[in-house]
């Protein structure tokens, strides 16, 4: 044969598009377990130690990232109790006020950028790929890599602030202060690298999660049967992806302004401060959404299984998701209102930041709806899904009345505003993560988490959150400023900060509860069928924990809730290859399959990358040369990376698809 | 569901058949390329949004230096605009999987590159500015910088792919990395026709 018909034979080969539909016997129960054992040596979990460095397994690298997420939670909580016992009676000296600006910045840097971000992303990396039905997210070394930065990036900021140079700028480090001038010394290049860590590891983890959910989504499943936690996800990558560029490109100028002597914010040599808010908030206000509509999602599939009946208003839901992602790009400015911008603008960002609650009142009246025609049993998820329906519509009104630019310059940098922020952030997103987490955990454990605990845990978090942060309205009226490290007596501050304090003894008991818990749980906790609470959703279709491959035949789709609308003589795929990693790719509207992909086998490179990477970015804190030091090892263990594998498992050609060994 | 004694039967969906990669939006490694080129091509725009933002802090521009020397810049733009040629025709020759050809309009492809790469050390000669000069020095050292930054990044993405095709066993899917490099290649030359009217005529025309 020569050339040419060998590459008319492949082309041809390469376009042929024919999915098969027939009826066949039902495998033998070894035909199955034969399928079952193959797929187990193929989708491997690496263990050991050098094993877990090179995992590309996405359950792993979730439950790594939602550990690590909860830790950096929890280190952040602890700062944030000593800030309250700072606070609680007038003139205290608990913390010295250099220490607390370091705290107050290291918990909102930590909580926004260590915490809620990654936590959320990794919620969709751990369920996305079992929901739209496939074997494992797109890219999966990028996956990898992207935690193993995500936690050094992370270590780092902790270790600053054991050694007494966190950052003390605030957690949107404004210039001039987090200028060369104002805050020599490392402090302000540490936050700014710790921007780099995490936005590359969150850039990186959504172009996963946008590959997967458009690219590898079940036969079936189109658009508009996708369930609405995966639609949240997909609106929360776009934005990360359209974001998070401004506050990287930002970051580094600052860090440039504090390394190399550029002037991009210093008015004295042309530069501008300004330009310093306007970057950071157009990053900084959709990343709120970005924390935010995740916790959408968790809400619409807790409410979806908790009422046994779909969610109200699909499409309202899906539009609602959608016009949340690009309203939330239009008001930046309001974070400016005290900067003395023209009025005309100020009105324009005004109206826009009163339009982005018209999405949010549709979903909930939605899940009003579904709650009024559903059956509701109300378990622990439900309860904490009740409890950030009302939390998030107190947090989202006073949100519209901070929308006002006159009321705004009144209240601004007060107490009322951190008590806003923190009843959409709390209430918004963890409210609903830690009913997520309790929704979930049997699937990601095998094991459920106790119900009447957990009950209980609500009510102290719901009691103690509004005894912690409801006073900090009328604080914030009194005119306590935010970030002071005390105040004296005369204000008349102390009993309402007194309280404040105590809710935070609360909140941390709350917290110590749902820890407990958790261990409790994992240990001894009663085990878990495949779908115990009877849910709609794909990821209940598999063993709880889901086997390594995640479905032993990839489904077919038939309904919005796939296991809800199944017919009996559901299809199933079959012919996709059990001796390699290989993956079914279907077309992005209809999720017709189109062709099918090999993904890549565990590896130790993209730990090896994310080392080097990392080092280059600490050591570009303290000199530019850590650029021109870094390149060969990183162009090394990027080659490393994508360097095909033996020429013996990847041969010229691979021409007949070996059938599944049913 | 079934009556006893009957053999159990079940609808499958073979897809058996379908082929073990796909070039451009139908494959996966498209939408990976894509996702990063709208990622750093966000990144040019906020950069670009900053060059217009400090032109309108001040009166001259550039101010208090002289403009850039067009003459490498320029000379730039006509390679990396002719490199567009050799890209073109390894990639299609990539999707007809004519290894032969492919590799060797990659490696015109990498050539253009390093011209290009060597070019733009020259540039940096020809800016009459430095990036601590002022802000608008910063500004033109960011942008041109994240472009070259861009195109060393793809010339060393074009050299592993043809030390690859040359000495590596090529699996249908390696086509269509060569497919995918070169479309991120036309990014990076789309990219520097405005990052190159900004640097070099914004200064004469604003």
């Amino acid at each position: 044969m020569d050339r040419e018909q060998q590459q008319r034979l492949q082309r041809e080969e390469h376009e042929r598009h024919e999915v098969i539909e027939r009826v066949e016997p039902m495998p033998e129960p070894a035909a199955a377990a034969r399928l079952h054992r193959e797929l187990e040596r193929t989708w491997y979990v690496p263990s050991g130690l050098i094993g877990s460095l090179c995992v590309v397994d996405h359950r792993t690298i979730a439950k790594r990232y939602i550990v690590t997420a909860f830790c950096f939670f929890i280190f952040a909580g602890l700062l944030a109790v000593l800030m309250r016992i700072q606070l609680a009676v007038p003139n205290n000296h608990f913390l010295g006020p250099d220490l607390y600006n370091q705290v107050f910045t290291t918990h909102g840097t930590m909580m926004m950028f260590l915490f809620a971000v990654p936590v959320m992303e990794a919620m969709g990396v751990y369920l996305v790929p079992l929901m739209v039905g496939t074997r494992n997210i797109a890219f999966p070394r990028l996956n990898a890599f992207s935690y193993f930065v995500y936690l050094f990036g992370g270590v780092m900021l902790t270790v600053t602030l054991l050694m007494n140079t966190a950052p003390d700028v605030g957690w949107f480090a404004y210039v001039p202060l987090a200028g060369p001038d104002y805050t020599p010394g490392k402090r302000a290049d540490f936050w700014a690298q710790l921007i780099t860590f995490t936005e590359v590891s969150g850039l990186a983890v959504s172009v996963e999660l946008v590959a997967t959910i458009l690219k590898t989504r079940a036969p079936g499943m189109s658009l508009n049967r996708m369930p609405l936690f995966v639609w949240s996800m997909l609106v929360t990558a776009l934005m990360v992806i359209f974001a998070m560029p401004s506050v990287v490109t930002s970051s580094s100028m600052l860090l440039l302004d504090r390394l190399v002597g550029t002037h991009f914010y210093n008015p004295a040599e042309g530069g501008d401060s300004l330009l310093w808010q306007h970057l950071f908030w157009f990053f900084g206000h959709p990343e709120v959404y970005i924390i935010f509509v995740p916790a959408l999602g968790i809400v619409s599939s807790v409410i979806a299984t908790f009422t046994g009946r779909p969610v109200f208003g699909y499409p309202a839901m899906v539009l609602a998701l959608v016009a949340t992602g690009f309203i939330g790009f239009g008001l930046w400015v309001h974070h400016m209102f005290a900067t003395g911008l023209p009025q005309l603008g100020l009105t324009y960002f005004t109206a826009a930041s009163m339009i982005i609650a018209i999405p949010s009142g549709i979903q909930i009246f939605c899940w009003i709806a579904s709650l009024w025609r559903g059956r509701p049993r109300f378990h622990t998820p439900l309860l904490f899904v009740l409890g950030f329906v009302a939390i998030f519509v107190f947090g989202g009104l006073s949100g519209v009345t901070l929308a006002s630019q006159p009321f705004d310059l009144q209240v601004h940098d007060t107490y009322y505003v951190v008590a806003h922020f923190h009843y959409v952030l709390l209430g918004g997103a963890v409210f609903p993560l830690i009913g997520g987490i309790y929704y979930w955990f049997p699937k990601m454990t095998g094991r459920m988490m106790d119900d009447g605990l957990g009950k209980i845990t609500f009510w102290v978090l719901f009691v103690g959150f509004n005894v912690t942060f409801f006073p900090m309205h009328i604080l914030g009226f009194e005119g306590m400023p935010r970030r002071v490290y005390t105040y004296p007596a005369e204000l008349g501050w102390g009993p309402l900060n007194l309280v404040a304090t105590i809710g935070a003894g609360m909140l941390a008991l709350g917290g110590l509860l749902f820890l407990y818990n958790v261990v409790k749980s994992h240990a001894a906790g009663a085990v878990a069928s495949a779908n115990p609470w009877n849910g709609g959703t794909l990821e209940w279709s598999v063993p709880s924990p889901p086997p390594v491959y995640n479905f032993l035949y990839q489904p077919v789709v038939e309904g919005r809730d796939a296991l809800w609308e199944r017919s009996a003589d559901v299809p199933v795929v079959v012919g996709i290859r059990s001796d390699c990693r290989e993956v079914l790719i279907t077309d992005v509207m209809d999720a017709e399959p189109s062709n099918k992909v090999e993904y890549p086998e565990p590896s130790i490179w993209p730990f090896l990358c994310a080392v080097v990477t990392s080092a280059f970015f600490i050591g570009s804190i303290f000199t530019p040369w850590a650029l021109p030091v870094a390149i060969i090892p990183l162009a090394i263990t990027l080659i490393g990376w994508f360097w095909p594998k033996s020429p013996r498992a990847e041969a010229p050609g691979v021409a007949a698809p070996v059938k599944e060994a049913a | 569901m079934n009556v006893p004694g009957q053999i159990e039967r079940r609808r499958v969906l073979d897809v058996s058949a379908l082929p073990d990669s796909a070039f451009g939006y139908n494959g996966l490694v498209w939408w990976g390329t894509v996702g990063f080129m709208v990622i750093e091509g966000s990144m040019f725009v906020i950069a670009i949004i900053v060059y217009f933002y400090l032109r309108l802090r001040v009166e001259n521009w550039p101010p208090g230096l002289p403009n850039p020397d067009i003459g490498y810049g320029t000379a730039n733009l006509l390679v990396v605009l002719l490199s567009v040629i050799p890209a073109a025709m390894s990639k299609s020759a990539a999707e007809a999987f004519d290894l032969p050809k492919a590799r060797r309009w990659l490696f015109v492809l990498t050539l253009m590159g390093v011209g290009a790469v060597t070019l733009r050390a020259y540039e940096y000669t020809a800016l009459n500015c430095r990036w601590d000069d002022n802000a608008y020095g910063s500004i033109v050292w960011l942008l041109i910088s994240m472009h070259t930054i861009h195109v060393g990044t793809d010339v060393t993405d074009s050299a592993v792919l043809l030390v690859m095709a040359y000495t590596q066993p090529m699996a249908r899917k390696r086509f269509v990395d060569l497919s995918e490099n070169s479309l991120y290649w036309y990014f990076i030359v789309a990219w520097w026709i405005p990052i190159y009217l900004i640097i070099y005529w914004a200064p004469r025309w604003l």
